[in-house]
């Protein structure tokens, strides 16, 4: 358990939902929710989540704070939304969602091998290094995250594919050698350091 | 029946002279309806068609006018020349005969048939109508008595005040306020409805007291009440023993409720524990605590939690539970809730509900409260038990996350319900000889049910009539209104229920109701005193009267009547209680020997209609189905039918009736015995979920009808041949099939044997 976890079970041994509303993104709206149901039946991928929005705002509100942060189901959001727009009380559900897992990441608590969890940090690495996302870079990187066979498998299912945008002009093979990034390199790493910052001293204040 | 003189007069406006011929119709009306002239007019109700007509009746003489025209529905304003000696009758050419028939040259001849029989019809209908006179009776009485001095009451009575009424207060407590004066404070009203506001009842008591014309007699109950709208008298019985009679014009009853009893659950921890209290100890406990943190009852810790438990005992088939929603008690456990939070923000407060009700607005409190840091949990209380060293334990099942938890808390507050407070059941069944057992038992569960927990034990108001001292109940003890239509309007004519002795309400709905209330009984004592129905036939001067010498004393009059309009005398015939009456005609139905009648509805004036009709012998193959048709849904559900291009049969006739409830069998009879192949009767709903604006006028018809095998089976004709029905006025396309389908089934058992 990472140190800052620790803390927060201690503060808020009681009020998961204070915690929440402290350090999640749009945290506020999550006692808000009148338990209609909307966004867990307008989710797409309602089904294949354990805990649907819902049921997360409910377990949150029931003081469910392992269950909640441990859970794969925030993870499962794809950005659709679809539960936004519909939801009657205008809960900003899809933000909700990530903020609940970036939290979840930050303590520590995130489930390790959740895939999506995976390529979010992937995708941070590669971006946040050149101000730019490397696509070749990333998507061999996706491929092979499973090891050396899976990945060779998945390359050459994908390959049509991969034929299909080279000859297109939508990938670049050399971009596994060179990738200028962006011009202000330097400068996104110090905007980024400098926001990694606050957030941890925000953090640390609720905490601490 | 010397000094009859009728005018009848035939529109030619709205295609009625292209597609019928007119002079025939006039020629009719004059042979056959014996007019002493008949006019056609190219636009009847133009001015220059009223003016004809005015002015027959002022050189002329006219005193009884025939409109064929448009539905009696139409035009009303037009063609109002009844009164002052003139009876009207109109001859529904427009809706009932053009509209309903296609615009054919095959259909031409049955076409015009039906409107020479409306023709008729309508001549004989208003030979036999005599102009109706305000009932000499007639008395104005601008006080008001009102039952009850809550919320409910004070309104009713400030209302009333400020309309230039006197009234009465009669309050059987020591003080005015009732159950709202006990809150600490009260469910906000107007906008932004964010926070509990002051309950306003000490500032409305004062209002009351100050009024001049308000007078308030605390611990005082109502002992007598007889009379009518307009004169009703009642005796007020102060706890001394005092009685004192007073005359009033109007009554409303704002007896409001009795809380329910939570020591009728044990199982949620009530009387088991002191930390578990209802919604009203809570204002109470919270009234104590003055501003500063609440208590807890047990051992006077401050409470850091607490737990509402919604619908305690309500919702619920459980015996001894309500089975209703009494609609107030959700947004005041988001109040105290706020209490609370209000005071501490740290305290934690969990409303524990299955459906959250917070109607209109209140919406908006209950995101107050959610943003107040309220947590809202939906799930069901299974048990609550005292915890050790204080508070108590909440077993729920949480129907979200689908799982049996348990909470701690300082405090339980149970949303316990409302029962009316509505007297005593007027309709409670006693064995009665030759009675079986099953169907004692029967009638006792009814009574269970119309009644609820309502104690039963003590009448509001003592009324002197045959049918009781108090208001009827349809439903859990509730102050019967009808629901659909007239919320208002209780089967007393003049006696207005209001507040939570009519449904749950909370504080805001019992001020909007007795409003309403307040409106409809300075109507009632108005028309009562120029001798007019308030309602629904609103303005009507007719009213029943009988004929002594042929009365038998059945009774059946005094008994089928649903509002309690008639009483008995010493020698046990009818009184009619003319500003009671409705006007419905139930009892003119229910009279076996056609002794009771209106001045312009009578046995004859349909019965002469029904005579009038043109009966074509058996081989024509022209069919007669005679439709008697509820003047209130029945009758515009078949106009609206014609407007909108649904035709039916040409064989049919259609009498519209006040009420199904004033149909006499003999009609029935007399149409079959003179040839009519088919009857259809249309009434409204009828039942505990009646839209029959006499209530129980359609189950009364219906009942008879059920009786009228034996006659039909005399005559020796198929008892399908006469057919009853509940029509809704939305039953435009339902109504015309109804009459196509007797056509057929006529079509298919043959002609009735009994044309000359
Ligand atoms: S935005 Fe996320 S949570 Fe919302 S519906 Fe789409 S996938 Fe589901
Ligand atoms: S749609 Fe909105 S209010 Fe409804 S359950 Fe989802 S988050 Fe709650
Ligand atoms: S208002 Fe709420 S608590 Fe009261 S009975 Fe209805 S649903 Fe239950
Ligand atoms: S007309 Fe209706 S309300 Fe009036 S006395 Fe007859 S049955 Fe009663």
């Amino acid at each position: 358990m990472s140190d800052l976890n620790a803390q927060m079970v201690e503060k808020y041994r009681n009020s998961f939902l204070k915690e929440v509303e402290a350090n999640v993104e749009e945290g506020e709206w999550v006692k808000m929710c009148m338990q209609c149901g909307v966004c867990s039946g307008s989710c797409p991928l309602g089904p294949y989540w354990e805990h649907p929005p819902q049921e997360i705002f409910m377990m949150i509100r029931a003081g469910k704070r392992e269950e909640v942060l441990k859970s794969e189901s925030m993870w499962m959001c794809t950005s659709c939304y679809n539960c936004i727009v519909r939801c009657p009380r205008g809960l900003p559900i899809t933000h909700i969602m990530h903020g609940l897992a970036h939290y979840a990441e930050r303590l520590g608590l995130a489930p390790k091998q959740n895939p999506t969890r995976r390529f979010a940090l992937m995708f941070w690495d590669n971006i946040a290094k050149h101000g730019r996302v490397n696509e070749t870079v990333l998507s061999i990187k996706l491929y092979f995250m499973d090891g050396f066979s899976a990945g060779i498998k998945r390359a050459l299912e994908m390959l049509p594919v991969g034929l299909g945008m080279l000859k297109a002009k939508r990938f670049n093979p050399w971009g596994l050698f060179f990738h200028k990034g962006c011009k202000g390199k330097r400068d996104i790493q110090k905007i980024l350091a400098k926001a990694r910052e606050i957030e941890l001293a925000k953090a640390a204040k609720f905490g601490g | 029946m010397s000094d009859v003189k009728i005018g009848a007069y035939i529109c030619k406006g709205c295609g009625l002279g292209d597609r019928l011929d007119t002079a025939a119709l006039a020629k009719i009306a004059e042979r056959e309806g014996k007019a002493a002239f008949a006019k056609e007019h190219d636009f009847l109700c133009s001015e220059a068609g009223v003016a004809m007509i005015r002015e027959d009746i002022e050189k002329e003489g006219v005193n009884r006018v025939v409109i064929a025209a448009c539905s009696r529905r139409a035009k009303t304003d037009a063609f109002a020349f009844d009164g002052d000696g003139v009876a009207v009758s109109r001859a529904n050419l427009r809706e009932g005969v053009i509209w309903a028939r296609p615009d054919t040259e095959e259909a031409r001849e049955t076409t015009q048939e039906m409107a020479e029989d409306y023709v008729r019809m309508a001549c004989a209908e208003v030979r036999y109508m005599t102009p109706p006179q305000p009932n000499p009776e007639a008395q104005t009485n601008r006080r008001i008595l009102v039952v009850g001095g809550g919320v409910s009451g004070m309104t009713a009575a400030l209302e009333a005040a400020k309309a230039g009424y006197e009234v009465t207060i009669v309050e059987k407590s020591g003080a005015l306020g009732g159950w709202a004066a006990k809150l600490h404070r009260r469910v906000p009203d107007h906008a932004p409805y964010a926070d509990p506001q002051e309950t306003g009842v000490e500032a409305m008591i004062q209002s009351v007291e100050a009024d001049p014309r308000i007078e308030v007699v605390l611990n005082a109950r109502i002992t007598r009440t007889s009379g009518a709208p307009g004169r009703f008298s009642a005796d007020i019985t102060t706890e001394s023993g005092q009685t004192r009679t007073e005359n009033f014009g109007a009554i409303i009853q704002a007896s409001g409720f009795i809380p329910y009893d939570a020591s009728k659950l044990p199982e949620l921890g009530y009387g088991k524990t002191p930390d578990v209290v209802t919604q009203l100890e809570l204002e109470e406990l919270v009234r104590q605590a003055g501003g500063g943190p609440v208590k807890r009852p047990s051992d006077g810790k401050e409470v850091r939690s607490v737990v509402f438990v919604q619908c305690a005992g309500q919702r619920s088939d459980k015996e001894g539970h309500l089975p209703y929603c009494s609609g107030f008690c959700c947004t005041a456990s988001i109040k105290q809730a706020m209490y609370f939070k209000d005071q501490n923000p740290d305290i934690d407060t969990t409303i524990l509900y299955t459906d959250l009700r917070t109607p209109g607005y209140l919406e908006d409190f209950y995101r107050s409260g959610q943003r107040k840091g309220v947590i809202f949990t939906k799930g069901v209380a299974s048990e609550v038990k005292p915890a050790n060293g204080g508070g108590a334990v909440v077993h729920f099942k949480d129907l979200i996350l689908d799982e049996d938890v348990q909470v701690e808390a300082d405090l339980v507050v149970l949303a316990t319900g409302m029962i009316p407070n509505s007297g005593v059941d007027i309709e409670k069944p006693e064995k009665r000889e030759g009675q079986s057992d099953e169907d004692y038992q029967k009638a006792l569960e009814e009574a269970r049910v119309r009644m609820g927990l309502n104690p039963g034990e003590e009448s509001v108001l003592n009324l002197q009539y045959r049918q009781g001292p108090d208001l009827p109940k349809l439903r859990y003890g509730f102050a019967d209104s009808h629901f659909i239509c007239f919320p208002y309007e209780t089967r007393r004519t003049g006696i207005y229920a209001t507040g939570p002795v009519r449904r749950p309400m909370d504080i805001t709905q019992a001020m909007e109701d007795a409003v309403g209330a307040t409106l409809k009984a300075i109507q009632a004592l108005e028309n009562a005193g120029k001798g007019r129905a308030a309602h629904p036939r609103v303005g009507d001067l007719s009213y029943p009267s009988f004929r002594r010498d042929g009365c038998t004393q059945c009774k059946r009059c005094t008994v089928e009547c649903p509002f309690g309009a008639i009483d008995e005398d010493e020698e046990r015939y009818p009184v009619f209680n003319e500003s009671r009456c409705r006007r419905c005609g139930t009892c003119m139905g229910a009279c076996p020997v056609r002794v009771i009648s209106f001045e312009n509805y009578s046995v004859d004036t349909v019965g002469q209609q029904i005579k009038a009709v043109d009966i074509p012998d058996e081989f024509s193959e022209k069919p007669r189905i005679l439709v008697l048709a509820c003047e209130n849904d029945a009758y515009p559900a078949l106009d609206m039918a014609a407007q909108n291009g649904i035709h039916y049969s040409p064989f049919v006739r259609i009498v519209p009736v006040r009420c199904l409830g004033s149909v006499n069998t003999i009609w029935v009879t007399d149409a079959l015995n003179s040839g009519y192949d088919g009857v259809i009767l249309m009434g409204c709903q009828k039942g505990e979920n009646y839209q029959c604006h006499f209530v129980k006028g359609s189950e009364m018809a219906h009942y008879r009808m059920g009786k009228i095998g034996d006659s039909l089976e005399q005559l020796q004709l198929e008892v399908e041949r006469v057919q009853t029905y509940e029509v809704a006025i939305t039953d435009i396309e339902r109504a015309p099939r109804l009459i196509n389908e007797m056509e057929q089934l006529i079509e298919k058992i043959g002609m009735s044997p009994f044309k000359f």
